[in-house]
């Protein structure tokens, strides 16, 4: 199991893997806001949260397709079924490898972005944290998609809408325990447990669902 | 150990593949599957797999280790080549090797296994530099860095060579020859002694219980 997560990781390291391609359409949609919105400083770092949320959620459903979708184009997937491991176990090793490349660069350009939106520093803080634990459930939830979609070619756009629905509940408990942590009178810790279990609930129902889908798939 | 297929029948979709496939195959012994194109050459080995479900008969390994699952003990080589181009032609197969299993004693390295299709010089260079032989080649040696009783080929000379072809054979008989079972679908000819054949065509149609209803 430790091969398939090095194996995934130097992947996408490689020229063509893509662990940067997020964090680039992150810094695109976090610089072209203030220029949208106009220089008010109050503004922007009332809205920070949010975009900084909205733009992490982006960025990260755009890798989801090359979760499976390389791995069925070149023969893999069909040689990583015959391991002596089950699927599941295969599909969470590939998501946690996944987030690692793609997903925690996110969350480390945060507080930069975050000066970007003249953000207070306990602001950014709850943001980081928050995507901290929240974009692994991107990561678990396009898994299915990602699994669903493993056989249509450019399957990327139908990805994001079939999990949307589910990565909205992500979202908004994210932004509102960010808010949490600035605005006084609302609350950080329980939006932010949310979260937690979100993460949680999802990192065992997303490896199985997708295990299932890829299982179904295989021929 | 042997692997026992009795009146197996699948179908895709509505459309009944093949039935009536009864054959057993002792270990030690080659099975060559030939057939004209869609004759279901392709979806038998799917199905030895596990990849694909039979809609009738069963497909059962005996003799092997209780609690293992008959696909633990194939190798599984398609026409995709199962490699990754960014990565060097070490990383590939020391992946597959951990990620599939050395399996029991006298294993190859991956040096020894390179040298074996004559590619030890291509050891560090990334898999997508390559030619479409040599990748096969490459793709071949996945099946000898890790030790598995049986070998589930489909079309594994395609893009090989004359020298190559016969490299394989060679392989393919050694592996017969310490115990291991061969599952070949092949149009070519690959010049195993004391082969089992196995005609798709003989076995072609027959209905789908789905299209009946």
């Amino acid at each position: 199991m430790w091969a398939l997560f090095i194996r995934e990781l130097r992947l996408a390291s490689r020229v063509g893997g893509g662990a940067l391609t997020g964090l680039l359409f992150y810094l695109a949609v976090v610089t072209v806001i203030p220029f949208g919105v106009g220089p008010d400083l109050k503004l922007l770092a009332r809205i920070g949260p949010a975009v900084l949320w909205i733009g992490a959620l982006l960025a990260g459903l755009l890798g989801l397709e090359r979760l499976f979708q390389q791995d069925r184009e070149d023969g893999s997937l069909v040689v990583l079924l015959t391991g002596q491991y089950p699927l599941a176990l295969v599909v969470l090793v590939k998501c946690l490898a996944h987030w690692l490349a793609t997903g925690l660069p996110l969350v480390i350009a945060t507080p930069v972005f975050g000066l970007f939106m003249n953000m207070s520093a306990d602001g950014i803080g709850a943001v980081v944290a928050t995507l901290l634990v929240g974009t692994p459930a991107i990561t678990f939830i396009g898994a299915v998609g990602a699994a669903v979609t493993v056989t249509l070619a450019r399957g990327g756009l139908l990805i994001a809408i079939l999990i949307l629905p589910l990565i909205i509940p992500v979202l908004i408990f994210g932004v509102t325990a960010a808010y949490g942590a600035v605005e006084d009178p609302a609350p950080f810790l329980p939006p932010f447990l949310i979260l937690c279990a979100i993460t949680l609930f999802f990192s065992v129902l997303g490896p199985l669902a997708a295990a299932f889908a890829i299982s179904q798939s295989a021929e | 150990m042997k692997l026992v297929m009795e009146n197996l029948a699948v179908d895709r979709g509505e459309r009944r593949i093949f039935s009536g496939v009864n054959v057993t195959v002792q270990a030690g012994t080659a099975l060559v599957v030939t057939g004209p194109n869609g004759a279901g050459k392709s979806t038998l080995l799917k199905t030895i797999a596990g990849f694909l479900r039979p809609t009738d008969g069963i497909i059962r390994l005996e003799g092997a280790q209780e609690e293992t699952s008959l696909r633990e003990h194939c190798h599984y080589l398609a026409h995709d080549n199962a490699l990754k181009p960014s990565l060097s032609v070490r990383e590939n197969l020391s992946f597959w090797q951990s990620y599939l299993g050395a399996g029991p004693a006298s294993i190859d390295g991956i040096e020894a296994a390179l040298e074996r299709i004559g590619l030890l010089h291509t050891i560090d260079l990334p898999a997508g530099f390559l030619s479409a032989g040599q990748k096969r080649r490459i793709a071949i040696a996945r099946l000898l860095v890790s030790r598995r009783t049986i070998w589930l080929v489909d079309e594994p000379t395609a893009a090989l060579d004359a020298a190559s072809e016969k490299g394989f054979a060679a392989m393919a008989l050694e592996h017969v020859d310490s115990g291991g079972i061969l599952v070949a679908a092949t149009h070519q000819e690959l010049g195993l002694k004391n082969a089992m054949r196995l005609d798709m065509a003989a076995h072609a149609g027959g209905v789908s219980d789905k299209a009946a209803l």
